[in-house]
């Protein structure tokens, strides 16, 4: 891997990621949906699944590849493994016969840990993936009664046990900040999936969309989330991820080195990736664009009427965009010039004065990541220059 | 030209939620001044800001052409009176151009504050009065014992009071008659030399400025050259007419007659209200008395969010004192809300009027900063000097005392809320000049309190601590020391001249805490800690903090978030612009209206 031996937030491997390629495949079926989870997915409905696994391979055939083979594919839910992995293995097929897959590209999906058995690890790898994303969330049993979660805390260490023997690499997703989870309960979390040996960690505070379960209840008075609360177990978090060897190189994202997930760096690098499935968003060319978000829809559609919106971006916006999302990683971006602008405005200025930014003439950095929102909405308050 | 014996000119005067805007319309109606496709309900109120709030703010007039079924053809002047207590000098710019005025009472609430207060200015203004019980029609009506309450605090003849129901029309045509009979016809004659009363005026974006004005003696032809006598501007009159309430042109206008002139002048503040109008080749010897000129009683700033709207934000305030000749305002800066205007203003009614006409009418988005009256400030060296902005309040060491304004408050109340109100007085700083029975039922209640106590919020509480019986009427009772401080505010350690406040020093204490506990409130958490102070000079008396912010961060942006997430942060941004800067602190605009709400009790 060309990965190997560099460290997750080596600047050049960060600004690298940019000419790669990647491919994202959404499988949006779920038993049930979480209630914090706002994406494009579908409870039950197993009618859908063959009818949809034939309109992704219609849309993947329909369209373009790139000037060079995929270096990164990553099938995301929803649920993927709610699907036959040789139906998935079809699909990673699909993608090779129309776009190529370089040697060596990660391959990663996915996956819950009631779902993740030694069998069903198997059969994942056999279909062609290399690392997988293992929806851990907490080892709480109370925490994950409240985020609707199905798995207990042994299934998520027999499915990070049953991954380490299947895949080269391995990520758990943890949420932390869920009410009634103590400090020591989110310590205890970490923890121990450091102990099982993972490769990469996610950590995500757990944030109120509206729409979901969880919105309507604080809409209706209920507590959200502290934001204190939430930066005590950010920093709890970063610091044992630090002292198990693991590099934080984006703002929840942790990885060993050799580990950091390549579909996500190119996202971040505002590389080119193309998109699949209900609800699903590609960025080629300097346009963001998206499908119809619901599955009876994608399904009806022909590939070329999925689609349902577009943003065409002018080269300001690019560049505000790349400075946006790039400042999200520890290796921060190259100024370009939005990021000038911002150095030299009076928000920036606050902004490093307050020890948020971090402005060297070939690099900004965002190196209080906790307040990098802040960031953002400076940037996007500059007027072209 | 008309007859003035055929000539009658009045107003009508009563307590606010009387009746008088639809007993207008019913008038209106009998003399056909409207066809009913153009009838509308409160015809006269015709901007609207007074249609919303159902007040009215601004004096107008109307021509009705009255059929008298014994008598024949009269023409009746209606000019229109302001109800709220702010607009008392606008009452009073009405009666000056009347011989008689309708009394006009609710036949169910009785005489109120300022039923009274708009009686003894139409007394003092030598009207003839036609009392009134209005809404005969409701089931709660109580006429005879508001007829007895009348006769008995006015000292009128309980025999000359009509009945009538503006809702319905009954007693309508009683009431048309008696102003023919009972009323004066004007005075004056058409070979004298000019006078005539600018009574009120408006801009029109077409027309210039239109004034309203009411002939003493001679007459007043389109072409004629004309004097203002006040101001000295020699002016044509290049249209002279009449309003039905249309404006319909007219040859002239002679003595005793009601209508409008356009000059074509279209500089505002060429044209003054209260001034008079005479021929620059034949002009009176004096003008014609006016009124008292209304004095701005509760001072604010007034700031444009947008520091390039300041040139804007002037014009407006030209354009809104034309026909409101108590705005003031003279140039003011801050160093936190940049430049804007130091306005003068009757009362928080006018206030809130004023910067609610700018907003809608000018499209102004405006701060406002916390009300204060003026004060006088005798200093250490003898002189005396008015202040009329916390800021300006002259150094400890430099002054000897403090004047502020008092105000003769007279309550009317029932009297089972006597121990109450008395009490809402005392807390106020009120000190009792006279207390009398209007009836078993009703006492009145006369104090002297100091106008700072009556801007903030007293109202309100009279209104709620009585259930909305009892009624309030003020007027200005002189200046005197008083035990004050200014209250300061420091945001980070700097002070915030905007939120500074000039309180008696038994209330700084509780005023400075509760203030600083509602702006920590409202200030959003910023990067760094801020301390948010109140002080009496250099004493800090009482100290919030605002903590540092710990998380300002979306968790996940993956390649389907970047759209979202950008469209979310720039909603934020938006949201962030209508923040002030104040040193390096953002502080939204509902700060600035915290201050106006708090008070100290």
């Amino acid at each position: 891997m060309p990965t190997d031996a560099v460290r997750p937030d080596d600047p050049g491997l960060a600004d690298e990621a940019a000419a790669w390629v990647g491919a994202y495949v959404h499988i949006p079926f779920c038993r049930r949906v979480c209630p914090y989870c706002d994406f494009a997915v579908i409870e039950g409905r197993d009618d859908l699944r063959a009818p949809y696994l034939q309109a992704l391979a219609a849309e993947i055939a329909a369209d373009e590849p790139f000037d060079r083979p995929l270096d990164a594919v990553f099938v995301g839910g929803g649920t993927p493994t709610s699907v036959e992995p040789e139906a998935l293995g079809r699909v990673v097929a699909a993608l090779a016969a129309r776009f190529g897959v370089a040697a060596g590209a990660e391959m990663s999906i996915e996956a819950n840990p009631e779902d993740l058995t030694a069998e069903m690890a198997r059969r994942l790898a056999d279909a062609g993936f290399n690392r997988v994303s293992l929806g851990v969330q907490s080892f709480d049993p109370a925490v994950l009664a409240t985020l609707g979660r199905r798995h207990t805390p042994e299934e998520a260490d027999a499915a990070l046990a049953a991954a380490r023997s299947a895949f080269g690499s391995v990520n758990a997703d943890l949420i932390f900040g869920t009410l009634g989870e103590t400090a020591s309960s989110w310590q205890a979390s970490v923890e121990r999936a450091l102990e099982a040996g993972i490769d990469h960690l996610s950590t995500y505070a757990l944030t109120i969309e509206r729409g979901t379960p969880f919105g309507r209840a604080v809409a209706a008075g209920g507590p959200p989330p502290d934001p204190d609360d939430q930066a005590d177990k950010y920093l709890a978090a970063a610091t044992l991820a630090g002292a198990a060897g693991m590099v934080r190189y984006e703002t929840s994202n942790y990885a060993r080195p050799g580990h950091p997930c390549r579909y996500n760096l190119l996202t971040w690098a505002a590389g080119e990736y193309v998109a699949f499935g209900n609800g699903a968003h590609r960025h080629r060319r300097g346009t963001r664009s998206w499908n119809v978000r619901r599955v009876d829809r994608y399904v009806e559609r022909s590939p070329a009427t999925v689609r349902s919106g577009e943003e065409r971006l002018g080269p300001w916006e690019r560049d505000v965009e790349r400075v946006l999302i790039g400042l999200r990683r520890a290796a921060g971006v190259t100024p370009g010039p939005a990021g000038v602008a911002l150095a030299g405005s009076p928000a920036g200025t606050r902004l490093t004065a307050a020890g948020v930014l971090a402005v060297a003439p070939d690099r900004l950095r965002v190196v209080r990541p906790l307040l990098g929102d802040e960031v953002s909405r400076a940037l996007l308050a500059l007027d072209p220059t | 030209m008309s007859d003035t014996s055929r000539i009658r000119n009045f107003s009508i005067i009563a307590h606010i939620d009387h009746g008088k805007s639809t007993l207008a319309d019913r008038l209106l109606e009998r003399t056909d001044a409207l066809d009913s496709r153009e009838m509308r309900d409160q015809v006269l109120d015709s901007m609207d800001l007074e249609r919303e709030r159902g007040i009215t703010i601004k004096a107008q007039a109307v021509r009705l052409n009255y059929h008298s079924p014994g008598r024949g053809d009269y023409i009746l002047n209606l000019i229109d009176t302001p109800g709220h207590v702010d607009f008392t000098y606008e009452v009073s710019r009405s009666l000056a151009a009347c011989e008689g005025a309708v009394l006009l009472v609710d036949a169910a609430q009785g005489v109120e504050a300022q039923t009274l207060a708009n009686a003894y200015l139409a007394v003092e203004g030598g009207l003839e009065i036609i009392p009134v019980l209005n809404k005969l029609d409701l089931a709660a009506a109580d006429p005879d014992r508001v007829e007895v309450e009348i006769a008995s605090v006015l000292g009128i003849d309980p025999v000359t009071v009509l009945r009538v129901s503006a809702k319905t029309g009954e007693g309508v045509d009683e009431l048309l008659e008696a102003i023919v009979d009972r009323l004066p016809a004007p005075q004056g004659s058409p070979d004298d030399p000019l006078r005539a009363l600018v009574f009120d005026s408006y801009y029109d974006s077409y027309r210039g400025v239109v004034c309203y004005l009411r002939v003493s003696e001679g007459t007043l032809g389109t072409g004629d050259p004309l004097r203002f006598m006040a101001s000295g501007e020699d002016l044509p009159a290049d249209e002279v007419g009449v309003l039905t309430p249309k404006a319909v042109p007219v040859a002239s206008l002679g003595p005793g007659e009601v209508g409008y002139l356009i000059t074509g002048v279209k500089e505002i503040g060429r044209i003054r209200v209260g001034d008079t109008v005479t021929r620059r080749d034949r002009p009176a010897a004096k003008a014609v008395p006016g009124y008292h000129e209304p004095k701005p009683m509760v001072f604010s700033g007034l700031f444009p969010t947008d520091g390039d709207e300041f040139e804007r934000l002037r014009e407006g305030l030209e354009r809104l004192r034309l026909n409101d000749a108590a705005l003031t305002w003279e140039p003011e800066s801050s160093r936190a809300l940049g430049f804007g205007f130091r306005c003068g203003f009757l009362g928080l009614l006018h206030m809130e009027i004023v910067r609610e006409r700018l907003e809608r009418e000018y499209g102004l988005d405006l701060v406002s900063t916390a009300p204060s009256v003026g004060f006088h400030v005798l200093l250490t060296d003898g002189r005396e000097v008015e202040v009329r902005s916390p800021q300006d309040l002259p150094d400890l060491t430099a002054r000897r005392e403090i004047r502020e304004p008092f105000f003769r408050v007279m309550i009317i109340t029932p009297t089972e809320f006597t121990g109450t109100v008395m009490d809402l007085l005392r807390e106020h700083r009120g000190t009792m000049g006279s207390m009398q029975y209007l009836s078993p039922e009703r006492v009145e209640l006369v104090y002297r309190v100091p106008l700072a106590e009556i801007v903030f919020g007293f109202f309100d509480q009279l209104k709620s601590r009585t259930r909305g019986y009892a009624s309030l009427d003020y007027e200005l009772d002189g200046y005197d020391a008083s035990d004050l401080v200014r209250v300061d505010i420091l945001l980070n350690s700097a002070p915030v001249d905007a939120f500074s406040a000039i309180v008696h020093k038994d209330k700084a204490y509780a005023y400075g805490k509760r203030l600083v506990e509602r702006l920590r409130g409202i200030i959003p958490r910023q990067l760094f800690d801020v301390p948010i102070q109140a002080a009496i000079g250099s004493r800090v008396i009482a100290r919030e903090t605002v903590k540092a912010k710990r998380k300002d961060v979306t968790a996940k942006c993956y390649g389907g978030d970047i759209t979202r997430k950008k469209k979310l942060l720039d909603k934020q941004k938006e949201g962030k612009k209508r923040m002030k800067m104040l040193g390096s602190v953002e502080v939204p605009q509902e700060a600035f209206i915290v201050v106006l709400q708090v008070d100290a009790d």
